[in-house]
């Protein structure tokens, strides 16, 4: 089973790892997955007052695709508006980083991810 | 050093060279190439001569007599052999069959493929630390039991079964007694003279010799009778028919006899790098050791790296080869079934790692192997948000988690 080079690159030169203040207004935080399924990811986007995303950071527990996958979202999502952020399909991801069948999975956990950051973020706007 | 660095000893061994040269002897035409079952003729004759010598040397290594040994394709045809021949010669004496969870698949599959016939199987659990309990297995047994089918050394974890004990048990109640000792010939002294087993399974690849060959012991006194899988001639005593392949046979005839000869040296230097291995990784925070420490080969060592999956490991560590109890490593996407039957958490599966040493492991290759782990073990814990839960004190079994 061989990763893609995409795949390698986003481990061994990782971006936008961390963790931002999830009691911070303006910061969406997302998190899915389950330890018992093996695959867990944090995203949280900070966004701006008009409604960009400025920053996003993830932490991820889970295989390689998975951390990609992950990791490619956070690099997609900054700069984009909400909506725009929330129309990425999983398929985006799965063919960016030529995942193989057997691990379309974590692309559409990553898809989930953001959709329950961008969720969380107009939760507390809402409040 | 050559990389990646072998460490999967378990799944598979390289061919030792002294037997891949006495196999070649046995391919071309100026070889021994003959059909060991050619009665008439010298080169039959000759071949015959070379099968008979391996079986000796396979007999040896485990103290059984020769005729007792039935070549396979390999300790999974071996284990069908034993279990299906059994089972369905000695159905009118009973339908229960016990085994246990920790099997491998070649055991398994084919006790839920009797099943399908209509025995029934127990299937036991082990202890925590992967071994038998021998008072469940007593109170398993029936007046219909017809067969016990438990491994001698488990693939996954390297512990040891009682299988001393448990032929006792067996023996006196008149229950026969198959051992998968595919992963513990050539790694442990087996004694068959003393032991009370009925039939045992071997594997050549996984002590230096070629795949696609094995054996299965059958034992005469007491006689344990078997219903053939492979039809067609009559071979090994009609148990098992098929033309030798001789180039197999001394290959693994070879392999047991290397292995006789040196099993106490290289145990004693494996057992040394592996406790190396051990040592180097102790202070890695939040480890545990899958499987007794003990009861235990030296050539293993299962250790789950907690809040760190076991692929991403497997990926990070790309100069090591070496294999995972974790799902995403499997075609299924489950974790090793192995562990979840020592009761470790769905968490602690996903992130095993098994390392297994051999004959041409060295010092500088465990050392090397100790700092790509700890290297890597920082970073992924880095990535992962169970790691930075746990430092702050987040109790992750509270999360109400949303699995998809």
């Amino acid at each position: 089973m061989a990763y893609s080079d995409k795949v390698i690159d986003h481990y061994e030169n990782p971006r936008n790892v961390g963790t931002m203040d999830k009691d911070e207004a303006n910061v969406g935080t997302g998190m899915v997955g389950a330890p018992a399924c093996g695959d867990v990811m944090r995203l949280q986007i900070k966004v701006s007052d008009d409604g960009v995303i400025e920053d996003a950071k993830f932490k991820t527990y889970g295989c390689g695709s998975a951390i990609a996958s992950s990791s490619l979202l956070t690099e997609w999502v900054k700069g984009k508006s909400l909506d725009e952020a929330a129309a990425i399909k999983n398929s985006e991801i799965a063919e960016e980083l030529e995942l193989p069948p057997v691990k379309i999975h974590c692309s559409v956990l990553a898809e989930d991810a953001i959709k329950a950051a961008i969720e969380n973020y107009k939760e507390k706007q809402g409040k | 050093m050559k990389t990646p660095i072998y460490l999967d000893y378990s799944a598979t061994t390289p061919v030792d060279p002294r037997v891949a040269k006495k196999m070649c002897d046995c391919l071309t035409l100026d070889g021994s190439f003959g059909n060991p079952a050619s009665r008439s003729h010298q080169y039959g004759w000759e071949a015959d001569k070379l099968v008979e010598q391996a079986r000796k040397q396979v007999a040896e290594l485990v103290n059984a007599d020769p005729k007792e040994i039935v070549f396979t394709s390999g300790a999974t045809e071996s284990d069908n052999l034993a279990i299906k021949g059994v089972a369905h010669f000695y159905k009118k004496k009973g339908k229960h069959i016990i085994t246990c969870k920790t099997e491998h698949k070649a055991v398994l599959d084919t006790c839920r493929h009797l099943e399908r016939e209509g025995f029934e199987v127990t299937y036991l659990d082990p202890e925590a630390n992967g071994l038998i309990d021998l008072e469940k297995l007593k109170a398993a047994m029936r007046d219909d039991t017809i067969l016990v089918s438990i491994m001698h050394v488990n693939n996954e974890i390297g512990v040891i079964q009682d299988i001393k004990a448990i032929g006792e048990i067996t023996r006196e109640r008149k229950v026969l007694f198959h051992v998968d000792a595919a992963q513990s010939a050539g790694k442990l002294p087996i004694d068959l003279q003393d032991l009370k087993v009925d039939l045992m399974s071997f594997s050549a690849h996984k002590v230096y010799g070629p795949k696609g060959i094995g054996a299965l012991f059958v034992r005469r006194k007491p006689r344990v009778r078997l219903e053939a899988q492979m039809h067609g001639g009559g071979h090994e005593r009609g148990m098992r028919s098929g033309t030798l392949a001789t180039h197999q046979i001394v290959g693994m005839g070879e392999a047991f006899h290397l292995a006789r000869e040196e099993m106490a040296a290289d145990n004693e230097r494996i057992r040394m790098l592996r406790d190396r291995l051990l040592d180097g990784l102790k202070d890695i925070e939040e480890i545990y050791i899958n499987g007794d420490l003990e009861q235990r080969i030296p050539h293993n060592l299962n250790v789950s790296f907690n809040f760190v999956e076991g692929e991403s490991l497997m990926m990070a560590l790309k100069d090591l080869a070496v294999s995972s109890g974790s799902a995403c490593t499997s075609a299924s996407l489950e974790p090793s079934y192995v562990l979840r039957a020592l009761g470790r958490s769905d968490e602690l599966a996903h992130s095993s790692i098994r390392f297994t040493i051999g004959r041409f492991t060295t010092e500088e290759e465990i050392d090397f192997a100790i700092e790509q782990i700890h290297q890597n073990i920082g970073k992924l814990r880095e990535l992962s948000p169970l790691w930075e839960m746990y430092k702050d004190g987040v109790d992750l079994e509270s999360i109400e988690w949303t699995a998809h």
